[in-house]
């Protein structure tokens, strides 16, 4: 943060504005007049932005609010403000549906499985590309990070063949070992902790990257001193290097977490939430009602998402920030 | 000193925990190379999937259990592709997008960024909250609302329409701001006192300063909008605005997997261009999270 104050900056400026014989109310007309030249540079820089971001983010959400409070159809697409208020009787349908509430144990199921497993993944790779090894880190780097880059729509081609029951990769290999394969994306069994796997998969990547990151900050100079005090590899590594990545793991869970609760590309692409709703998520339920034409249910439900990923990442935040 | 005592052994024993440490130093744990590969294999094995699968002639398909490499690779089905979708078009439309995106995402949030780092101004707080804040909100709360909003703008049915509500994110804004926020207070002072404008500054000696952010920014940006998929499928509505992910999305919902061989090729001909942009600027990539992400 760059708090200088503005009496600092004024100083900076004194010996060109202020003149020889320099007079204190000089030299305050000469901060005040930088005052008013940064604050309506500032202005001018972010109008731009700020006139999107009030018409596509600002009016959306709070519309969104709004909208989950009335009874607005898609009929009402034209004449979105001819519509009556109801307040919270879409909050109370939702909670009253069971199909949402599955739903909602879907995408809880979703995060708590996988957010810990993605985390772990990625911090194993980058400590593994940071300290294990020396040559071709940018081979496995890169090939750790492509899942991040493709297409959920490219993804789910790929998977889908490859999950194929009989013509897929899984399955060949599994006969191999002479397992018979299930089909894993019609299996209510099988489905949801194959999309886990999938998101760990595209997932790690953006962990492990920041975390490499985070682990370049790591002075040399403290793991060879604690090596000297003889601290192993398994002692330096849980006592040096992971708290000082605290600020890495906090940025990737809080921004993991916020994706993995709108849970919504795999599911969407590779199973329309089936089979027997076993992989709808709560945001895929928000938008199939969108689909419906249900506005004010697919609002209300999007909301209750909002909350959710707010009350995460206070709590991560709460956890994870440095103590002192 | 046990050298001369025994000089054979000795001798040996330095020169193996010699290479052993020279292999150290140059290989890191050697030991670790086995299950990385293994790791690799399984992270990448999905690609070499779709890889073997574009090239693989109508009979390879057909064949149970599958071959993992094809008996006599073919391009037939790239070229079927082509003939069988308007490529050319949905290319041009992906390319369009994602530029316009990128473009708008690089200056608008390097110039709001700029002025939440490091200019004094009324609201500064509130805006920083504000941007900052909406980073949670999630995809389908804004999504109906949007939707409702460029249906009236009647923009639906045009790239404008892709385009617009994408121009400008929060995500943008924090990364360029906390880039920005590195850089020395000095510089901009000095440039005040030899009077340039605030601009200018911007312009001039901010801007040119934030490269590695710029970059990163921008890869993200570009990743992200030429990957979207959902916009474009509910917005676009006819094959004149469809994306490649669109087009891929339909061409794969309509057919029967006997036929995977085009669908592959197709998510080859998706993932290629982002590919070749994130290897020519990895490096930058790489050094700009490190510079910004962790603050």
């Amino acid at each position: 943060m760059s708090t200088k104050t503005l009496p600092g900056r004024g100083d900076v400026h004194e010996p060109i504005t202020g003149r020889p014989d320099g007079s204190a109310g000089r030299r305050h007309s000469a901060v005040r007049r930088t005052a008013r030249a940064q604050a309506r540079a500032a202005w001018i820089l972010g109008v731009p932005f700020l006139v999107l971001f009030a018409a596509f983010m600002v009016l959306p959400v709070v519309w969104s609010l709004l909208m989950s409070m009335t009874d607005t159809e898609s009929a009402d697409l034209r004449t979105p403000l001819n519509v009556s208020f109801i307040g919270f009787d879409n909050y109370v349908r939702l909670f009253e549906d069971e199909q949402f509430v599955h739903a909602l144990r879907n995408t809880g199921v979703f995060v708590l499985v996988g957010l810990p497993l993605t985390l772990a993944a990625g911090l194993a790779a980058a400590v593994a590309l940071d300290r294990g090894i020396r040559r071709f880190r940018a081979v496995f780097r890169v090939g750790f990070y492509l899942p991040v880059i493709t297409s959920v729509v490219a993804v789910a081609v790929i998977w889908k063949t490859l999950l194929d029951p009989r013509a897929g990769l899984v399955n060949t290999v599994l006969a191999w070992f002479g397992i018979d394969g299930p089909a894993w994306l019609a299996d209510t069994r099988f489905a949801l902790p194959v999309m886990i796997l999938m998101a760990v998969w595209r997932n790690l990547g953006t962990v492990m990257i920041i975390m490499l990151a985070g682990l370049q900050s790591v002075p040399q100079s403290l793991m060879e001193a604690a090596e000297l005090d003889g601290a192993g590899a398994w002692q330096r590594f849980w006592r040096v290097t992971f708290p000082l990545l605290r600020p890495a793991l906090l940025l990737t869970a809080v921004t993991t977490g916020i994706n993995y609760l709108q849970f919504f590309d795999e599911p969407f692409v590779m199973t329309n939430g089936g089979p027997l709703d076993s992989t709808l998520s709560a945001t895929l339920y928000s938008y199939n009602q969108f689909g419906n034409g249900n506005y004010d249910m697919a609002s209300a439900a999007g909301y209750v998402v909002f909350v959710l990923i707010v009350a995460l990442t206070v709590l991560q935040f709460r956890v994870l920030r440095d103590k002192d | 000193m046990s050298t001369f005592a025994h000089p054979g052994t000795g001798h040996a024993d330095t020169d193996r925990s010699v290479r052993r440490r020279r292999i150290r130093q140059n290989w890191g744990n050697p030991w670790l190379y086995l299950p990385l590969t293994g790791c690799l294999l399984l992270m990448i094995a999905p690609f070499l999937w779709m890889l073997s699968g574009s090239f693989k002639p109508e009979a390879d398909i057909r064949r149970l259990p599958p071959v993992l490499i094809p008996t006599a690779p073919t391009t037939a089905n790239y070229s079927q592709l082509f003939r069988s979708l308007d490529f050319t078009s949905m290319f041009a439309n992906s390319v369009i997008v994602s530029l316009a995106i990128t473009a708008g995402n690089l200056l608008f949030c390097s110039m709001l960024g700029y002025a939440l780092a490091k200019l004094d101004f009324r609201g500064r707080r509130v805006v920083f909250s504000l941007v900052i804040g909406t980073l949670m909100v999630p995809a389908l709360v804004t999504f109906v609302p949007l939707y409702v909003l460029v249906a009236n703008m009647k923009l639906t049915g045009s790239l404008v329409g892709l385009i617009l509500p994408f121009l400008a994110g929060p995500f943008g804004v924090f990364l360029m701001r906390q880039f920005i926020s590195t850089l020395p207070d000095e510089l901009i002072d000095a440039a005040r006192v030899d009077g340039c404008g605030e601009l200018a500054i911007f312009w001039r000696i901010i801007l040119p300063l934030t490269k590695p952010a710029l970059a990163t920014l921008g890869i993200i940006a570009f990743l992200g909008s030429w990957n979207s998929f959902l916009w474009p499928l509910v917005v676009a509505q006819n094959q004149d605005q469809y994306t490649l992910p669109v087009g891929l999305a339909l061409a794969s919902s309509g057919q029967s997997f006997t036929r995977y061989g085009i669908l592959l090729a197709g998510a080859v001909v998706v993932l290629l261009p982002v590919m070749l942009v994130f290897l020519r600027f990895q490096r930058q990539f790489v050094a700009g999270i490190a510079t910004t992400g962790l603050k």
